[in-house]
């Protein structure tokens, strides 16, 4: 069975479209979405800005991010259900979403940025804190990071309007292409 | 006197049209508007839950508070840009919409709040010493914030 086919089978299960109709339920959903993202990318740019050295330079960045990460993390989680469920309310159409294939990626790379910066960059940041530079490393990281989610938040954004939706044609075959859209169909 | 001919005046300016007349204008300005408002919940959080007791416990407030100013006063900027075009563009739905009159009530009242008590209570360093006045400032700021977040979101259904 391919992706296209079992998320056109989840988008008619009926809790799917009880989701999607219901009056409030979707909107609470996205609502918290939205004010976690705040919370969650409000605590990130605060450490990326501290690994850049734009905010806070006296303070050791690792004490910045040990002290902040539980917010950051309790934030991401409720965001990562809530969006699942966002996803789970309207399926086919997400998945055949050019901004949310792009948000998919780009979060993909955002977790990367993180498991290197965890992995290698940071129990350097740890041992030459003091001094209040952090290595350029954590630099590149903190950087990285502040772009990556600034695009996630675009794209995330972006979903909700998307005018290269399968149903909008003609679309140039590329688009058709990377969203695994059917032109010749009115579409799903 | 009513304000909805103002409001009239915003939805027809060339501004607000052009807006409404394209596709993804509306969506980008409204991205803008997003980063903002993490930027903003992001430096006010910082401090108040520092007021609160946790967090960057190993730090002054009147530090805090003066290393995030910047910060605040630049996402501020970018939230009133970003929410400014976005108002023109509906400005007549807005005046219509509850939500839209919760937000900028608690938005006024939180900025009131932010540049008088708050920013006493920060500079005085008075949660080191006394912790009930922090703690009060730290949840009414962000009891406040969040009428403001609430609101935003729920102009949109509306």
């Amino acid at each position: 069975m391919s992706l296209l086919a079992f998320f056109g089978w989840l988008a008619d299960t009926s809790w799917s479209v009880a989701l999607h109709e219901s009056q409030y339920a979707y909107s609470i959903v996205e609502s918290v979405h939205v004010w976690t993202l705040a919370v969650f990318f409000g605590s990130v740019v605060m450490f990326d800005l501290r690994l850049l050295g734009w905010i806070m330079p006296k303070v050791p960045a690792s004490e910045v991010v040990g002290r902040l990460l539980p917010v950051t993390k309790v934030a991401f989680v409720i965001m990562v259900i809530t969006g699942t469920l966002l996803f789970f309310a309207i399926p086919l159409r997400s998945y055949q979403n050019i901004f949310f294939r792009s948000k998919m990626l780009l979060l993909l790379l955002a977790g990367l940025n993180v498991w290197l910066f965890h992995a290698r960059v940071y129990p350097k940041v740890v041992t030459s804190d003091v001094g209040g530079i952090a290595p350029r490393a954590a630099k590149v990281a903190g950087a990285l990071s502040l772009a990556l989610w600034i695009a996630i938040v675009f794209s995330g954004r972006m979903i909700a309007y998307n005018w290269f939706d399968c149903d909008r044609q003609p679309q140039p075959d590329i688009i058709n292409f990377l969203t695994s859209c059917d032109a010749t169909e009115a579409g799903p | 006197m009513s304000l909805l001919p103002f409001f009239q005046w915003c939805y027809q300016t060339a501004i607000g049209e052009a807006i409404r007349e394209s596709i993804w204008l509306f969506p980008v300005i409204e991205a803008f508007h997003l980063v903002g408002l993490g930027l903003v919940v992001g430096a006010v959080l910082l401090v108040d839950v520092r007021l609160l007791g946790a967090g960057l416990v190993k730090q002054p407030v009147p530090e805090l508070a003066a290393a995030v100013q910047p910060w605040l006063l630049g996402s501020l900027a970018l939230m009133f840009t970003s929410g400014g075009l976005l108002f023109l563009s509906e400005a007549t739905k807005c005046y219509n919409s509850p939500a839209f009159w919760v937000k900028m009530t608690s938005l006024f009242l939180v900025l009131i709040f932010t540049f008088t008590v708050r920013r006493r209570v920060t500079r005085a360093n008075l949660a080191a010493d006394r912790p009930l006045p922090g703690r009060l400032t730290a949840l009414i700021s962000l009891s406040l914030w969040f009428g403001v977040a609430w609101g935003g979101r729920w102009i949109g259904f509306s």
